[in-house]
């Protein structure tokens, strides 16, 4: 209420005053001034603001967000451009309320509180989170954003679920765990044992400060590498156990037909991939000289190359990556390109550790006896026309 | 001793970034507290796929699910469950050609109906419902799929016992990167 008061006097004096003024989300105004440095500028504050220039945007659906990567320029995803999928809305929780509870085959069932949790040795790292059902296709007119903004990448800091469950025990027995999130959908996944004892994280920071309500605040599994739904957001309670739930979201839902009657069940890891943020629709290019960048990333280790193809793919040309390349990222690649002014197509392929290659669409199809929803990770490509207007080719690769 | 040393020395010198944290970790730190077989008992609502964790009160009929489901479930999953505009629910289980993913068609157990129905419906009033209602609504899901007859009674001891037809269907994950696509 306050900051929206400080707004409407700021508005009503610019004016009367007859200055131009933009607004910003938190309500600190910046004059544009034809010379900024003839006018004094406005003072710190206490909240950084992005530039009111700056039109950047998720896109939402009624249960997802989509991060704009086309308009992306690191490698880290600003927090509140991060992607949502949420299967109940976003839950109000107090942090002094929070608690997790870690039980079932454990010698000692215990609950933590956020406090109880920031006391244990913390680890920062990054990695990029991104829904399996994460692939739109079937027109021209469609963004990076679009096609498949439901990654994200962060530096996400916590404690090690094996640190946690170091102190409850685990029965040697155990293989599997259940994460159950405090959402309106009380969602809940089986994990292997394995992943919770190898790179799980219950993570509570997000790029330098808290986890945005909306990536799991207070806290959050992250599983890297993984498909997003498995990193239960707002996590109130794992139950270590000999076998999987077999709970709604790894029956009914994140599970793929693949021909011949047979569904997969239980397909974690996130495939490598790669797709070109610029130049992409609708962005409209000059011929001449052209820094083709997009991002690749595998769920299963580092990303070891990538190429791209500028005549529709007949040829491939490494692209350079952006160090450090880290496991289980978002790695940023470039590609230097004399545009011709002739029409063309460009694409990119990532390559991971295991020898991987990013499929087409083709492939896929060819290897699942059909398109199946979730999984899909094929080569994206993009039609640069003599305008210089590019728009995505929904059929190559098929 | 002068071995020890030079050994020491070498690690410390291609891995200056660490110190000796992990070794000094204690086995507990003691931080959080145990929890009570209460504390547990609330939250503990998960339904396993052998019927672990279903409660004892409440036995289910197709035909008072019916009423229920008419009342809170129909304005999203349509008058049958067969359309929406939210989750088809409901195939004919020799209706092979529908693409539409279903109880009938698409689910593999039937606890985790019950599962998913306690923890996450109805959707605007997730968590509303008693055993009672949720084993009615299961036994009428199940009936409208054909999987049940309209007499049984679904509970805890039938529920676990009812074998779905997709059950068949599903396959562990093969792919395990490397060229191959899968």
């Amino acid at each position: 209420m306050t900051n929206k008061k400080i707004d409407r006097r700021t508005m009503l004096s610019v004016a009367l005053a007859g200055v131009a003024m933009v607004q910003t989300a938190f309500g600190k105004a910046f004059q544009q001034v034809e010379d900024p440095t003839k006018k004094q500028g406005v003072p710190s504050g206490t909240l950084g603001t992005r530039s009111p220039f700056e039109k950047v945007l998720k896109k939402p659906s009624d249960i997802s967000s989509r991060t704009p990567l086309q308009d992306l320029v690191g490698s880290i995803t600003p927090s509140d451009l991060h992607f949502e999928r949420n299967h109940n809305g976003v839950p109000a929780i107090d942090p002094e309320k929070y608690e997790l509870l870690i039980h079932g085959m454990v010698e000692k069932p215990m609950i933590f509180t956020l406090k109880d949790l920031k006391k244990f040795p913390a680890v920062s790292r990054i990695f990029f989170i991104e829904c399996s059902g994460n692939y739109r296709s079937g027109k021209e007119e469609l963004t990076p954003q679009e096609i498949c903004g439901l990654t994200s990448q962060s530096e996400w800091t916590g404690v090690m679920l094996s640190t946690l469950l170091r102190e409850v025990k685990v029965k040697p027995k155990a293989t599997w765990f259940l994460a159950e999130g405090s959402d309106a959908a009380v969602m809940t996944r089986s994990i292997p044992l394995n992943k919770g004892l190898d790179d799980a994280m219950i993570a509570y920071g997000q790029n330098g400060e808290a986890i945005r309500p909306e990536q799991g605040y207070p806290a959050r599994l992250v599983l890297p590498g993984w498909e997003g739904n498995m990193s239960v957001k707002w996590i109130r309670r794992i139950e270590v156990s000999d076998g999987p739930f077999m709970t709604r979201e790894e029956t009914s839902k994140y599970t793929e037909a693949i021909g011949d009657k047979k569904i997969r069940q239980f397909s974690f890891v996130m495939d490598a991939r790669s797709i070109i943020t610029f130049p992409t629709y609708p962005r409209q290019v000059e011929k001449g000289w052209i820094e083709i960048r997009g991002i690749a990333w595998s769920g299963r280790g580092k990303i070891t190359k990538v190429e791209v193809s500028v005549d529709g793919g007949k040829h491939w040309q490494l692209a350079n990556l952006q160090e450090p390349i880290l496991d289980k990222a978002h790695t940023i690649f470039r590609y230097l390109w004399n545009w011709t002014g002739e029409e063309t197509e460009i694409m990119s392929r990532a390559y991971d550790e295991t020898g991987y290659c990013q499929p087409t669409y083709k492939q896929l199809s060819d290897a699942r006896g059909g398109k199946s929803g979730y999984h899909y990770n094929p080569v994206v490509a993009w039609r640069v026309k003599r305008d210089g207007v590019v728009v995505l080719n929904p059929d190559a690769g098929k | 001793m002068r071995i020890t040393f030079a050994a020491c020395a070498a690690v410390c010198f291609f891995s200056c970034s660490t110190n000796d944290d992990n070794n000094r970790a204690p086995e507990t730190f003691g931080f959080g507290r145990e929890a009570t077989a209460e504390e547990i008992a609330i939250k503990d609502i998960d339904i396993g796929p052998d019927g672990t964790g279903l409660l004892h009160e409440g036995k289910g009929k197709a035909l008072s699910g019916a009423i229920i489901y008419r009342e809170k479930c129909s304005k999203c999953h349509g008058e049958d469950g067969t359309d929406g505009p939210f989750g088809a629910l409901v195939t004919d289980p020799n209706d092979t050609a529908s693409t539409k993913k279903t109880v009938g068609n698409y689910w593999p157990y039937a606890t985790t109906l019950y599962d998913y129905v306690n923890r996450a419906m109805p959707f605007d009033k997730p968590g509303s419902l008693t055993s009672q209602e949720v084993y009615d609504l299961t036994a009428f899901i199940l009936y409208s799929n054909k999987i049940i007859d309209s007499t049984m009674v679904v509970d805890w001891q039938t529920l676990p016992k009812i074998e779905m037809p997709a059950k068949k269907m599903f396959v562990p994950d093969d792919r395990k990167g490397g060229p191959e696509v899968r």
